[in-house]
């Protein structure tokens, strides 16, 4: 039997991306170098090299499974940037943290490789297995700190959470398939178009979107985050708050614009509850905190919920904003969490009163982030936030955005808080920072990022979209 | 008549058996009536023709999962399961649960339609028998998710590795 080989243009960067991993594994065990640090800058050029090469491998491949477009691409694009910018700052703060084994940088790399299969895959199964390529990878970083028992049970938790949503996200998968008798998403969307809606297709809808939420730590869906993004050491947390959650976007994007396309007023009012629910829980409940990284942890959330409002919009501006909040996301969530590790102790809240006294340039930066995050103009953040709440107010959901912004202000309360203590408190003990220029270089790619974004969006995200578009 | 009769015994088997193993007081007790469960759930994948699963259940669950199991009790304290309640007190939101997930599937199955068939008719199956049909597909069509749930089946072995490496 004559077997044709399969277009493989199109899945180069994924391969080349396991291929690589797979021989990090290997060359690991016959290095005998101290440190581990080549892996990482190895891993680095391959993610630039992948980088280069994602616009030029474009295509439909494997019967229309596995698609190459310019949405999987900017998608992989920010997947790519969060994964040089976690090994940026994961360098010497693996070695201080105890947990630098070769296998680190190899997780990353297949939890990277696992998002960019989500994000080209057009079909639920592959789409699953991709999601399950992350997931382990994850469920492994978040518990790499052996020793220490919060790892520990981060690790443990996020397995047995992640694994009970994969097994509902399955469910609905299944019955999807029952119903529409085909797994591919753009099959799935021809048969819906001429099908009535049955209560059956809406609770495989659900199941789905439970599953979705859970990977971008929507709420209710959120219980896990606090506890994953304190245990896991802060590098793995920083990867967590950018890679998963783009990863996750990716999909809602591509089922629900999609499959269930004609199904859109249902979804769009679950995701609307969503939302809300999510902005709610993610603000009110980061006021409270006293871990600097809980407090990540919850400002992740709310800006999931943010992010969301992109999806409930339905169109195409929306989800360019939706794509656009990420990039942007990205940088300035990476920022903070850089600084975070720079510090010798950034846990908690109270470590930062002062930190303009002994440490002025760091606190300026750490300023500059807080302001994006909050969305404070001529910041990055502010711009993101702007592009989302106008396509959904053109979308016509203008009460959804009137409450996006009242909860978008309570969030500058916590922020502020930190600001506050740099500049305002006085100092309790001089922090001790550890400065290596690898995590100089990500927070400076980060700050300039931050502000060449806040002061020529125009320029840079339209070049963005014009390179992976 | 006689395969209704050989159908019903089975299912009827595979329930109670569910429910004894659940109610066992001894793990290594369940795990043995769960090796008996799986025998029986094979059968009943006969039934649908689908012989290859059938296989596969003896040998993957009857045979690694189950060793598997076996493992995690050894770490268990045996004497210690022994005077514990076997249920915890949420048990009854448990039965709720899974009642109104059997009412969801009885009301919805009908709904439900069977996949294309494809070239694979059913003289073709039983010419090609399913072994080679399943082998097929998986290596031609499928290609692309059987390669990505190796690179799963990889990241689970050196996960294994990196939490149960001695500390140098």
């Amino acid at each position: 039997m004559n077997i044709p080989l399969p277009d493989l243009t199109p899945i180069i960067p994924e391969i080349i991306m396991s291929i690589v991993t797979c021989a990090l594994l290997t060359v690991e065990v016959f290095v005998k170098d101290k440190t581990k640090d080549f892996l990482g800058i190895i891993c680095i050029g391959t993610a630039l090299a992948v980088m280069y090469m994602i616009p030029m491998s474009q295509g439909v491949t494997f019967g229309g499974m596995f698609i190459s477009d310019g949405y999987s691409s900017y998608f992989k694009f920010i997947f790519l940037i969060s994964l040089i910018l976690t090994i940026l700052i994961s360098f010497k703060f693996i070695q201080r943290e105890d947990a630098e084994f070769g296998e680190y940088y190899s997780l990353l790399m297949f939890a990277t490789a696992g998002m960019m299969i989500m994000a080209s895959s057009a079909d639920l199964i592959l789409l699953y297995l991709g999601l399950e390529l992350m997931a382990l990878s994850t469920y492994i970083l978040a518990g790499i700190k052996r020793h220490d028992t919060r790892s520990n049970e981060a690790a443990l938790k996020y397995f047995l959470l992640g694994a009970f949503s994969s097994a509902i996200l399955l469910f609905g998968i299944s019955l999807t398939y029952g119903l529409t008798t085909s797994t591919n998403i753009y099959q799935i969307a021809e048969h819906l178009k001429q099908g009535e809606t049955s209560i059956t297709l809406l609770i495989a809808m659900i199941m789905i979107i439970c599953a979705f939420a859970f990977k971008i730590a929507s709420a209710p869906f959120h219980m896990w985050a606090p506890d994953v993004y304190q245990g896991a050491p802060t590098s793995v947390t920083a990867f967590f708050s950018v890679g998963p959650k783009a990863a996750g976007f990716a999909v809602i994007g591509r089922v629900f614009f999609i499959a269930f396309e004609s199904l859109q007023m249902d979804w769009t009012a679950i995701l609307i509850g969503l939302a809300i629910l999510t902005m709610a829980v993610g603000n009110i409940l980061a006021i409270v905190q006293t871990n600097m990284k809980r407090m990540l942890a919850y400002s992740s959330i709310a800006h999931a919920g943010y992010a969301l409002l992109g999806i409930i919009a339905g169109t195409t501006e929306g989800l360019n904003a939706v794509m656009t909040y990420l990039l942007i996301y990205a940088f300035m969530n990476m920022g903070a969490f850089a600084i975070v590790i720079l510090l010798e102790k950034g846990e908690n809240i109270k470590d930062y009163n002062g930190l303009s006294k002994s440490h002025p340039l760091v606190a300026a930066m750490m300023l500059v982030f807080m302001f994006s995050l909050t969305g404070i103009p001529p910041t990055a953040g502010f711009i993101g936030k702007f592009n989302i709440f106008m396509a959904a107010i053109n979308a016509g959901y203008t009460w959804v955005v009137v409450v996006a912004v009242c909860f978008s202000a309570i969030s500058a309360y916590y922020y502020m808080r930190i600001v506050m203590n740099m500049f305002m408190k006085p100092m309790e003990a001089e922090a001790k920072i550890y400065p290596n220029p690898a995590n100089g270089a990500a927070l400076l790619i980060s700050l300039l990022m931050v502000f060449i974004i806040g002061i020529m969006p125009s320029v840079v995200i339209g070049y963005t979209f014009q390179m992976f578009m | 008549m006689l395969p209704q009769i050989i159908f019903g015994y089975f299912a009827i088997v595979t329930i109670v058996l569910s429910l004894v193993i659940i109610t066992r007081k001894n793990p290594v007790h369940s795990v043995l009536w769960m090796l008996v469960l799986f025998f029986h759930i094979a059968a009943i994948y006969l039934f649908l023709n689908a012989e290859f699963i059938a296989a596969v259940q003896v040998i993957l669950y009857a045979g690694a999962v189950l060793v598997l199991f076996l493992f995690v009790i050894m770490m268990l304290n045996l004497k210690e399961e022994l005077s514990s309640e076997r249920f915890i007190g949420e048990w009854p939101i448990g039965v709720a649960l899974g009642l109104s997930i059997l009412l969801f599937i009885f009301f919805s199955i009908a709904k439900l339609a069977p996949g294309p068939l494809g070239k694979f008719t059913i003289e073709l199956i039983q010419k090609e028998t399913h072994t080679k049909a399943i082998g097929k597909v998986l290596y031609t069509e499928y290609i692309l998710p059987f390669e990505v749930a190796s690179l799963i089946l990889l990241i689970a072995i050196v996960g294994a590795m990196v939490l149960a490496k001695k500390r140098t």
